[in-house]
């Protein structure tokens, strides 16, 4: 499966939860697959998607979850043991890991090479870190936000891109529309 | 006067209750007070701009959220003030070690000093410069500031203005 495709299988599971979306083509996916006010889009600032949602998670009690890609992690891999040594259950890191820098034409990350960021989340102190088959991730998801321990997911894919126009939304209505559904 | 007191003091009076840092010598007293306050949520970062997300996020969920870093974080951080605090007009109190400034002992320092307010005003950051002691008497009035305004803001803190280096 590409990452469009899992977007769209776990839409219903993400829907009313917060979420903090990665920058380009994912968010681009996630916001024409199901816009909600729940959904924080990166529009830039690769990288931070799980630090932001990091942040969001530890100042409020509700579920959040970060999508991010193998390539944004890896720019910012101080992020992990951040997260190890913070825990909060109410905090999902969804890695979708499709070996590739997916939004500038699919160039290869080490990720998809030697680099395991499924290893390297577990070295990093996280305790609840679990590699997952594309087509098995659902149940996997769903179980991680229900329970209240912190969980690393590292979603292993195909790389691919489907053709899907820019978010033209302005970044201060993203950001207004989230805060009044983090608050309400 | 102790400063890392009174800075403290002031972020609490100003609801600010998440603050992330990455040390620097000049702030060792101030981020060790961050860390000792109940009302202050401390998170070390590895990097100013992870940092930066964090504030933002946390300012999602409805925490004021500060970061306390070195000038050379200005390197650091562009990208993530142009692309986030300030394309979401998001407020962050930055409280920065200005390095590399009068009493200055590590010559490299100076290297990033003098970009630091260039690169600042290039930004449009409002940026302010604590070279005394009584210039701490702005902190307050500087919070509200940001706050009201929703922009990133820079304090930058000499040597001077620490009270130098001793003997070094
Ligand atoms: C600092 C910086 N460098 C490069 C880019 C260009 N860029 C945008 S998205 C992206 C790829 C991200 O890859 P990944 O996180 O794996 O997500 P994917 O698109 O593969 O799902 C890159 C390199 C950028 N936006 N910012
Ligand atoms: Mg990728």
């Amino acid at each position: 499966m590409i990452r469009s495709e899992i977007l769209k299988e776990i839409a219903p599971i993400i829907r009313d939860h917060l979420v903090v979306c990665n920058i380009g083509l994912p968010s681009q996916e996630l916001h024409m697959i199901d816009d909600q006010p729940t959904n924080f889009y990166m529009l830039g600032t690769m990288g931070l998607s799980s630090s932001i949602g990091f942040g969001l998670a530890l100042a409020q009690d509700k579920p959040v979850i970060s999508i991010d890609g193998d390539g944004s992690v890896l720019t910012n891999l101080g992020t992990l043991p951040t997260i190890a040594n913070n825990a909060t259950g109410n905090y999902t890191l969804l890695i979708i890991d499709n070996g590739s820098y997916g939004s500038t034409g699919d160039q290869p990350t080490y990720a998809g090479r030697k680099t395991s960021l499924t290893a390297v989340a577990t070295a990093c102190g996280c305790e609840n870190v679990v590699e997952v088959q594309d087509k098995d991730l659902g149940p996997v998801l769903q179980a991680a936000i229900d329970s209240d321990q912190m969980t690393i997911i590292v979603c292993k894919c195909d790389s691919g891109n489907i053709k899907l126009p820019v978010i033209t939304m302005d970044p201060v209505v993203i950001k207004h529309r989230f805060m009044q559904a983090v608050a309400s | 006067m102790n400063l890392d007191k009174k800075i403290c003091d002031d972020l609490v009076a100003n609801d600010v209750s998440f603050v992330t840092t990455v040390p620097c010598k000049q702030l060792a007293g101030v981020i060790e007070e961050v860390d000792q306050r109940d009302e202050i949520f401390h998170i070390p970062s590895n990097k100013e701009d992870e940092g930066m997300g964090l504030c933002a996020g946390a300012f999602m969920g409805g925490r004021r959220s500060a970061i306390i870093m070195q000038n050379t974080a200005i390197g650091v951080t562009i990208n993530t003030l142009a692309t986030l605090t300030q394309y979401y007009r998001m407020p962050l109190p930055m409280i920065i070690s200005y390095r590399g400034e009068l009493r200055e002992p590590v010559a490299c320092q100076v290297e990033m000093a003098v970009h630091t307010k260039a690169l600042l005003n290039q930004m449009n950051i409002p940026t302010y410069h604590f070279h005394w002691q009584k210039d701490i008497e702005e902190f307050d009035n500087i919070l509200k500031y940001t706050f009201m305004c929703n922009k990133p803001v820079a304090i930058l803190t000499d040597a001077n203005f620490w009270g130098g280096y001793g003997d070094q």
